[in-house]
């Protein structure tokens, strides 16, 4: 899509692109946007295919040679179980971004359903679902987290329910608020003379016309699921052993770093690091791209 | 109401879970008969609202119950665990909202300009990214490779409360980063509106100084969204609090609460997120008052 920006470069209306084609021109040209997609589309491409090209078996034990300082044989050094570091980072992509972009799905499925009840029929229904939401919206994440993994046990799943509905009263709000402003317009209106019913004039009529706001608070949450999961697996809540996953490799090797042993979590530490950067880049530049 | 939510929602976490709290505690080879025993000497075989009312009525009685695993009374590790955290929290807050003020203050003057970038840039970064991310890098850089700061937050006994504060700085650094993100970014939209505004335009044209403009006109009102902010982020901080302090193997509610729900003890992880949950609430009416007593037009709206 960035071709037709390319090509065309001079044209600034769009009287004869549509809006979608303005948005993508825009993002193209956002320097911190590529950035952040190169990142990502980097970790991607690693949570895919990168069990090919890593240089050893991300699982293999090898105790002899175990903590081994980063050399040419291994780029990162060897952690306590003499598991290779490189293709344990390289691996270790995969997990989380599995589970973050699940939670977020979840989440914005739930989140853009109550937002367009509660925006939609207002009243009494909105107000209880809208307090109900607000009480927990004040809960932080990782309590929540913990009473429910506590109670429902620790699996994948556990996580992605967990952080897709901590998050959907965030998106259930900023779609409420979108859901208002649309409600009072003359399409509404007419789709309710049609006698439609208001299931279809919520989800055929309304819903793609608050598609923006979603998007940019998807993204924006992609951002803090990330967070989040890695969170919980490096306090033992999330992904579990033996997964490479880069939380829960942290959370097995930090107790080694008074010894000195820093390459067993730094690569680890910047994978995340990265990671979260480069979404917080791309919901930057879409939040910017959108709202213009 | 959100500590109502709370309450039911840490009660029912309390009471679904898998396997009964007695085998949980005596192992998975004990008696059924020694099993239900314990069940009943703990009340745990009662009507489910008959054990949510016992509950929550001794906790605002100040009886948080008592410890499956200490077989102790559970409000004095809370008590205790609260003064640490608070601490932390303290030592934490004390770094970054006159830093934050400052950052957003100078991004602010300086709007566009490379520091402006400079700032929102690196403290929007820093904001995003997870605690014990940043935590493990810097006890690498301080506590591994330079050996300025300890890295664990265990101070010695009777350490002076200089010595406390030394051990402190390297867990309150996390925080002070996912912090300084949001107050700069409040202080720094709220100074730009405030330079902008008529009252502003009127004080520089009467000819007073650029001092006493950004003193008395600029600040108090630019600073009032970013009070209203830092009382909202002590939700967060509890979060960040559960992370940190386990990472740093601190005594604070955080890893009191980390280490009940990994040994399923459920009295003290329930005081504990109670306990968390009346912190909250009082700071944001701490927030509320004082948002109030510093804004006028607040102030004198109720009066009327």
């Amino acid at each position: 899509m960035s071709a037709i920006g390319a090509k065309q470069p001079e044209l600034p209306s769009s009287s004869t692109r549509g809006p979608v084609a303005e948005v993508l021109v825009s993002l193209s040209l956002s320097g911190s946007f590529l950035t952040g997609l190169v990142i990502v589309a980097f970790w991607v491409f690693c949570a895919l295919f990168g069990e090919h090209f890593t240089p050893y078996d991300p699982l293999a034990d090898d105790i002899i040679n175990s903590l081994m300082p980063p050399s040419a044989e291994h780029w990162f050094g060897t952690d306590q179980l003499g598991r290779d570091v490189f293709s344990r980072v390289i691996v270790g992509s995969r997990d989380i971004l599995t589970v973050a972009p699940l939670a977020t799905l979840l989440a914005t499925v739930a989140g853009t359903t109550l937002g367009l009840f509660t925006g939609y029929f207002r009243g009494l229904v909105d107000d209880i679902i809208s307090r109900v939401l607000e009480a927990f919206m004040a809960i932080p994440v990782v309590i929540v987290a913990l009473l429910a993994i506590v109670a429902l046990g620790t699996s994948k799943s556990t996580v992605i329910i967990v952080i897709g509905l901590s998050f959907s009263p965030i998106i259930a709000r900023t779609v409420r608020s979108a859901v208002l402003s649309e409600r009072e317009l003359d399409y509404v209106a007419a789709a309710q003379l049609r006698r439609e019913s208001a299931l279809h004039t919520m989800f055929v009529e309304i819903l793609p016309n608050v598609v923006p706001p979603i998007l940019v608070e998807t993204t924006v949450r992609l951002g803090y699921a990330i967070f989040a999961v890695a969170t919980l697996s490096f306090m033992g809540f999330g992904i579990q052993p033996p997964s490479p996953d880069w939380g829960l490799s942290i959370s097995s090797n930090y107790g080694m770093i008074a010894g000195g042993f820093w390459w067993t979590v730094l690569f680890d530490a910047l994978a995340i690091a990265s990671l979260v950067v480069g979404v917080n880049l791309v919901a930057d530049g879409v939040q910017g791209a959108l709202n213009d | 109401m959100t500590l109502f939510l709370l309450s039911i929602m840490v009660f029912l976490g309390g009471q679904v879970l898998p396997g009964n709290v007695g085998r949980a505690i005596l192992g998975p080879l004990a008696d059924i008969r020694a099993v239900d025993a314990l069940n009943h000497s703990l009340g745990l075989d009662r009507p489910l609202l008959v054990q949510y009312w016992d509950w929550i009525s001794s906790f605002v009685r100040g009886d948080m119950g008592t410890s499956y695993i200490f077989r102790a009374p559970v409000a004095p590790f809370v008590i205790d665990a609260l003064g640490n955290s608070m601490k932390l929290a303290l030592v934490a807050f004390v770094m970054v909202v006159p830093l934050g003020i400052l950052g957003g203050i100078i991004a602010a003057l300086n709007v566009n300009r490379p520091i402006d970038r400079i700032i929102s840039l690196g403290g929007l970064s820093a904001t995003v990214l997870p605690e014990f991310v940043t935590g493990i890098i810097f006890i690498l850089i301080f506590g591994v490779w330079l050996h300025w700061l300890p890295i664990a937050a265990t101070w010695p006994k009777n350490a002076g409360f200089f010595t406390q504060i030394y051990y402190l700085i390297l867990p309150a650094l996390p925080l002070f980063l996912v912090l300084f993100g949001y107050i700069a970014r409040m202080a720094r939209s709220g100074m730009i509106e405030a330079l902008d505004s008529d009252y502003t335009r009127t004080a520089v044209l009467k000819g007073l100084p650029w001092r006493v403009v950004i003193w008395r006109h600029v600040l108090r009102n630019a600073l009032l969204p970013t009070i209203t902010v830092i009382a909202t982020q002590t939700g967060y901080l509890i979060g960040g609090l559960v992370v940190v302090e386990t990472l740093f193997r601190y005594q604070g509610i955080g890893s009191l609460i980390f280490t009940a729900a990994r040994g399923k003890d459920f009295p003290i992880l329930e005081a504990g997120i109670l306990t968390i949950g009346i912190v909250y609430s009082v700071a944001t009416l701490v927030a509320d008052v004082l948002y109030s007593v510093l804004n006028p037009r607040i102030r004198l709206g109720a009066e009327q």
